[in-house]
């Protein structure tokens, strides 16, 4: 990672980016956040787009519960982190709004409903809210990645197979419906997973 | 489509079957991969969820139009809507510890978690993108809580039957309960249609 490199980020840094890309990796390892990832993972559009919703709250609602973390006693935080991430999840949704009305109408319901995502309050609670601002955003920035990898893997797949074209070039010219309709998301997630578990009991064995 | 058109009983089939929270709305999967080991615990959070999801749809509403649109404060949805179901499940917990205790004991360890549970808050969103009225809101809220009942008491008792099957390694616990996620959503699939819905 290039990130590593640069000075004043040290192994900490690395660690706390990293930990959300792979070990910890929200979809695929701690299955939270799966109601966005199988909603609008019917093409490369909407994964994308989601993914960078999700980056924006995940992100600033990082740095700013990290920064109010001392001034915030215990037994409020909660209340505290939901108020601070809604006010990221309205910006975000009326940005959409406002210049991408298309991508609005695909992600619905959804773009409001990040402020319930497990993800977002997740690290907020484990990560943002004891350790420093720098961390944090580091932090969010590894799980916002982890979060596209998986979100836009399942989206390319189900664009693929459901719609069969890709980058505007047919290539199934009789694609498997299936594939954009409820019961395709499913099957690709349960798929993706049992090579992944596949690949670790493999490497176990060795 | 849900709209005001429509009378409340096509709102609680369609709700409830058609466009079927869990399985074809994609919404609270967490809880529904999370809570359906066993059919007791799903039975549980369901009548939580029936409940929360009535009580949240009357409250959104009245803040809704009562409140936030005659004061042009309608940006403030989201962290409203969340703030005040939060509240609700916490006033609801205490009335329900102190009043109904059998009650409480069926779906007391469930209530926090609803907070959470994005189907609750969606119904709220979706009564006010559908424009319903008061009297289609609560029959759309209801068909949803039915609807995940429906959904995630078969899905338990269908993983319950799962536990002794000979599953390869690698598809073991979740992977499988995708597959079987997708056949049910294959299956809720063929109501579409049902009452010309």
């Amino acid at each position: 990672m290039s990130k590593s490199n640069k000075p004043g980020i040290s192994a900490p840094g690395t660690a706390a980016f990293l930990y959300g890309v792979l070990k910890g990796n929200p979809v695929l390892v701690l299955m939270i956040g799966l109601c966005p990832v199988l909603a609008v993972s019917t093409s490369i559009f909407n994964a994308v787009g989601m993914s960078i919703a999700v980056a924006f709250v995940l992100i600033g609602s990082n740095v700013i519960i990290s920064l109010v973390r001392k001034r915030t006693p215990g037994e409020i935080r909660i209340p505290v982190f939901i108020i601070i991430i809604s006010t990221f999840v309205t910006i975000v949704d009326y940005v959409i709004r406002a210049y991408s009305p298309e991508l609005y109408r695909q992600l619905g319901v959804f773009i409001p409903l990040i402020v319930v995502n497990c993800i977002v309050i997740g690290r907020g609670e484990a990560f943002a809210y004891k350790n420093t601002v720098k961390l944090s955003f580091l932090d969010g920035i590894g799980t916002s990645i982890g979060f596209f990898i998986v979100l836009f893997v399942i989206g390319l797949l189900r664009q693929l197979f459901g719609k069969g074209e890709l980058l505007g070039k047919v290539i199934f010219s009789k694609p498997a419906l299936i594939m954009i309709l409820p019961p395709g998301g499913f099957i690709t997630i349960g798929v993706l997973m049992g090579i992944l578990t596949y690949y670790n009991l493999k490497k176990s064995k060795v | 489509m849900i709209d005001n058109t429509m009378n409340p009983f096509l709102i609680f089939i369609s709700a409830c079957l058609i466009n079927n929270i869990l399985l074809i709305k994609f919404l609270g999967l967490c809880s529904f991969f999370g809570l359906s080991s066993s059919i007791k615990n799903s039975v549980g959070m369901s009548l939580a969820v029936i409940f929360v999801t009535i009580m949240a749809t009357v409250v959104s509403w009245i803040i809704f139009h009562l409140v936030l649109v005659p004061l042009n404060l309608v940006f403030l949805r989201t962290a409203t809507f969340i703030l005040t179901i939060a509240t609700l499940v916490q006033i609801e917990e205490m009335f329900i510890k102190k009043y109904l205790p059998p009650l409480y004991k069926a779906m007391g360890i469930y209530l926090p978690l609803i907070t959470t549970n994005c189907a609750i808050l969606a119904v709220a969103f979706l009564n006010i993108d559908y424009n319903l009225n008061l009297l289609n809101s609560i029959a759309h809220g209801f068909g949803v809580g039915v609807g995940y009942t429906l959904a995630i008491i078969l899905f338990a008792g269908l993983r319950e039957r799962l536990m002794t099957a000979p599953i390869p390694k690698a598809l073991q616990g979740y992977p499988v309960a995708f597959f079987l996620a997708s056949l049910m959503s294959l299956a809720f699939l063929g109501f579409k249609g049902l009452f010309g819905l």
